[in-house]
């Protein structure tokens, strides 16, 4: 083993021929691989001191066997020179700023030193001078007369990729490596490049480097033939070409047919190295397919830097479809049997567990909790198949290991991409379970980000005991139900789970036994507390005595829910809208339980229950409220059909009527204007303040209607229970879909683009009315103009434009926030400090304070302790 | 124009200077050398105008969002 050495420095520049001769351990003049009996040809490409691929073989070079050599380079040597593709560019750009006569560079003395002294400076700072450099091909090629022999210099055309016309005449290579030859070394130096490492006639090939086969290696197809790597065939090409343009030459052929060839050479070269460069045909197979050229290994998101060198790839990890399940807990995850069949968890035999680690090996591989492999105390592994599974178990003893499929009750770590924040990754136990997807309970949906419109999520199996431990204290999804981003929950209540409880609590609605028993069953609550009543000598429960059942007994909390008005004078227990709540040790004595309750983002009880009961406790309390909602919500039925969106029709007339009384206000907000009459605002123009003046008169008109709306959409209707309880949509979608759709926008104003003076043909150039700039009368049910329609797409349109412009926008931002913070971390004295030990701030965020574990964002919450102690409320503000 | 103080505008946080044996303590506490404090340059306005020299330690008392002050420490440095 060679010892490892640490990298000094590295140095970038272009290969000379000299050096390239000087590392090629020979030439290479055949274009044949292998003769009749499979021998390498010597000389030819596959020369076996180029490094060898095959087992068993010694390298003639350095002696190492496969894997041991690193391969060698050799060399062809071309006929006549080419251009190398990928300086194509600077070949032109030198090409310009030189002299066609004494090769040094057009540009007067005192501006080259300037020059010269720039670049020096800058490359002592370690700055880039490529600005630097730019400015000296756009000066130098502006120059028409040589200040040095007074030569008239021609204007040089480039022609893609590898051509240069200098006045109606093409320049060969050799031309051009004579010229660049000429230039001084100090002009090079202006140029930016040193010309001890990269002098610019280099940039057109005399000697090609022929990577190693170990670059290139050929692979033995089934039937004995072999095949070879893609750049081994244009290879093949450039020997032959260079082969038949030296015959050529030496018989004299005409100028014409030299020509061609030395252009039919160029090709080869070109698409050796870049096969997809603009203007050439990429080279082909003979299937068709095009070939795989040096800068396509390297390029790309598949490349070797992308792909090979940055990218990980890991064993033990699962991916497919996600899909709900409310029935299992937050903490679980639903694995397809296929998938636990696959994956596994290696296990160390002890006396212990011997009988167990038996009957995994004993069941097999395809007998779902089996195992795949045994590792034998000789460390052999020796795969566990149908035919030897009985004798494997009989073998095991301890200091075996057994690789054990998947089970239920495992730690897994669970993923989906774009891994923004660290509840992207959390620890779930697996529960096997059939059909194909895996199976998560909605309500761990926010951290993730995830949805079931086809979203993929990935699962990774911990293989070490260290690391399941690890999983298990810091990922579980329990430990992870608080945000660090603002100390309250992220996992909570969704949709239907906030509909089902606000359903259940709000007012008094009563069940019977039966009933009440029936929407606890799921949950693990084992007995009912004291009946609210009797009716016909029935007891009763109401449907806050039956939430109450799943609150931690001692928990007490004041609050006032999403529903809530902000009245001047709260009326507090008896509000008449419910919205004033009071958990008294564990009992909710009033109130309504909505978003604000256990919702994701807010959920006050569930944050409340986490930081005085803790994680496990949350978690269950999440498990059994999401569950009661659920069974709550499909005891009564709850769905919104097209007739939910409808509204009387004398109703209808009256949001008519607004709409038309606006319109009018509109008119003669118009006139006032035309007439000169209205005055502006401060700080606005007269036509800012009409506009202004519209939008509101139109804002308000819209608000009216749906105040007309909702008025007649009572708690009957799902849409209304959905939006006032926070579980989805607003009250704004609903006076969409039954009112009024209102005013169209672009960039915040009402809709002005179009022809000129006016926004579609159908309207009086200069209307400012409101159907001419927006306004939707119309409600979604009743359904749009086509006019209408047409703004509506526009406003639409800059909506999901800007969508797509701030994802890529904020994902970057991210980007760059975590390469700048990654390496930060908190010691134990409470400063935050950089790898070196370098102080960035004395107390982490001025007060050390954990926001997970603070108050939304406070550190202590003194209304709560003393309300803990005196158990009298003390209520703060709204957020208190 | 009249020239005005940086110190006394509203943005500007309180630097004061350390004294050698504050420094002291200071590097005691966070168990550091001076190198490993945050930099201010001696072209900064406010070492120029309380006079730090390169190798003096500023104390910069903040106003803060969340810990009402805070409190911070700056080695000078030529520049």
């Amino acid at each position: 083993m060679a010892s490892p050495k640490r990298i000094k420095k590295i140095k970038f520049g272009l290969l000379s021929p000299k050096e390239i001769r000087k590392m090629g351990v020979t030439k290479i003049i055949t274009a044949d691989t292998y003769d009749d009996d499979g021998y390498p040809i010597e000389m030819g490409l596959m020369d076996p001191r180029l490094g060898v691929i095959d087992p068993g073989l010694r390298c003639r070079t350095c002696g190492g066997r496969p894997g041991e050599c690193p391969g060698h380079f050799c060399r062809i040597e071309l006929v006549a020179p080419v251009v190398h593709v990928g300086f194509a560019k600077l070949v032109r750009k030198i090409l310009r700023s030189t002299c066609r006569k004494c090769g040094r560079l057009l540009l007067e003395e005192p501006i080259k030193k300037n020059y010269l002294d720039q670049i020096k400076l800058l490359t002592k700072l370690g700055q880039p001078c490529d600005d630097l450099v730019k400015n000296v091909f756009r000066d130098a090629t502006k120059v028409n007369l040589c200040p040095y022999c007074e030569e008239a210099q021609m204007d040089i055309k480039f022609e893609q990729p590898t051509s240069y016309v200098e006045g109606g005449h093409k320049l060969m290579p050799a031309d051009i490596r004579d010229r660049f030859e000429r230039i001084p070394d100090e002009d090079i130096k202006i140029f930016g490049m040193d010309p001890k490492n990269a002098r610019p006639e280099w940039m057109i090939l005399r000697v090609l480097p022929v990577p190693p086969v170990t670059t290139r290696p050929s692979i033995t197809l089934e039937s004995g033939q072999r095949s070879e790597d893609d750049l081994t065939h244009k290879l093949v090409d450039i020997i032959r070409i260079n082969q038949r343009f030296q015959e050529n030459r030496e018989a004299g052929a005409p100028q014409l047919i030299i020509e061609d060839l030395w252009e039919l050479l160029q090709y080869h070269v070109t698409t050796f190295l870049d096969n997809e460069v603009s203007g050439v045909p990429p080279a082909r197979h003979r299937s068709g397919r095009p070939l795989k050229s040096l800068s396509q290994r390297l390029k790309g998101k598949e490349g070797r830097f992308r792909g090979s060198l940055s990218g990980k790839r890991v064993n033990f990890s699962a991916r497919t479809v996600i899909s709900p399940d409310p029935n299992l807990s937050i903490s679980e995850i639903g694995v397809p049997l296929q998938i636990a069949t696959e994956l596994t968890i290696p296990m160390n035999i002890t006396s212990r567990n011997l009988e167990e680690c038996r009957e995994y090996v004993r069941r097999g591989p395809n007998n779902h909790p089996g195992a795949s492999y045994v590792k034998r105390l000789d460390g052999r592994r020796v795969k566990v198949i149908d035919e030897n599974r009985e004798e494997l178990a009989e073998l095991l003893e301890p200091g075996w290991k057994v690789d054990r499929q998947l089970q239920d009750g495992d730690l897994v770590l669970f993923n989906r991409q774009p891994s923004l924040h660290r509840m992207s990754i959390m620890a779930h136990e697996v529960k096997v379970m059939p059909y194909k997807t895996f199976r998560i309970n909605p309500a761990v949906c926010p951290p993730y980000n995830a949805d079931f419109d086809g979203d993929e999520m990935n699962l990774h199996v911990p293989q070490t005991e260290e690391a399941r431990a690890e999983a298990k204290i810091l990922m579980k999804v329990e430990e992870n139900i608080l945000s660090p981003r603002f100390g309250g929950p992220i996992i909570g209540g969704i949709h239907d789970h906030i509909s089902g409880m606000f359903l259940l609590t709000r007012g008094n609605v009563t069940f019977d036994k039966d009933t009440a028993l029936e929407l606890l069953k799921k949950s693990e609550i084992m007995d009912l507390s004291e009946p609210a009543g009797y009716e016909n000598g029935k007891p009763y429960w109401t449907g806050k005595q039956i939430f109450s059942q799943l609150l931690p007994s001692g928990l007490n909390l004041t609050y006032r829910s999403k529903m809530c008005d902000n009245c001047k004078i709260c009326k507090r227990e008896e509000c008449e809208k419910d919205a004033y709540v009071v958990i008294k040790d564990g009992n909710l004595l009033c109130g309504t339980v909505d978003e604000v309750a256990i919702g994701a983002f807010a959920g006050k009880i569930l944050d409340r229950i986490i930081k005085e009961y803790g994680a496990v406790e949350a978690g269950k309390f999440l498990d059994n409220a999401t569950r009661l909602a659920i069974r709550m919500i499909t005891r009564i039925g709850f769905s919104f059909g097209i007739d939910d969106e409808d509204i009387p029709s004398d109703a209808q007339e009256q949001i008519h009527d607004i709409i038309m009384a606006a319109e009018e206000r509109v008119k003669r907000l118009i006139e006032a204007y035309e007439a000169g009459e209205l005055d502006s605002l401060p700080g606005r123009t007269i036509d800012e303040t009409v506009e202004m003046k519209i939008m509101q008169e139109l804002g308000k008109a819209r608000n009216q209607a749906g105040d007309i709306a909702g008025h007649h959409l009572g708690m009957d209707n799902s849409a209304v229970v959905m939006a006032i309880s926070g579980a989805r949509g607003s009250m704004l979608n609903l006076t969409q879909m039954a009112a009024c759709v209102g005013q169209q926008s672009v960039r915040g104003e009402r809709i002005q683009r179009g022809y000129a003076d006016r926004t579609l043909p159908h309207f009086y150039k200069g209307d400012l009315g409101a159907d001419a700039h927006g306004f939707v009368k119309s409600s979604y049910k009743k359904g749009l103009s086509p006019i209408e329609f047409f703004f509506h797409a526009m406003g639409g349109r800059e909506g999901l434009v800007d969508t797509a412009v701030r994802t890529s926008q904020s994902g970057y931002l991210q980007r760059r926030l975590i390469n700048a913070l990654q390496d930060l971390e908190i010691k134990y004295d409470g400063t935050v400090r950089e790898t070196r030990g370098q102080i960035v701030q004395f107390v982490y965020g001025d007060d050390g304070v954990d926001p997970s574990k603070s108050d939304y964002g406070k550190s202590v919450n003194v209304s709560r302790i003393i309300q803990n102690v005196t158990g009298e409320e003390v209520m703060g503000g709204k957020s208190g | 124009m009249k020239e005005f103080s940086v110190l006394n505008h509203d943005m500007v946080p309180e630097h004061i200077l350390l004294t050698e044996d504050e420094i002291k303590k200071l590097l005691a506490k966070y168990r550091i050398s001076k190198g490993h404090l945050p930099k201010i340059k001696t072209s900064d306005p406010v070492c120029k105008e309380i006079n730090a020299k390169a190798g003096d330690v500023l104390k910069v008392v903040r106003d803060s969002m969340t810990a009402g002050k805070a409190l911070s420490y700056r080695l000078v440095i030529e520049g």
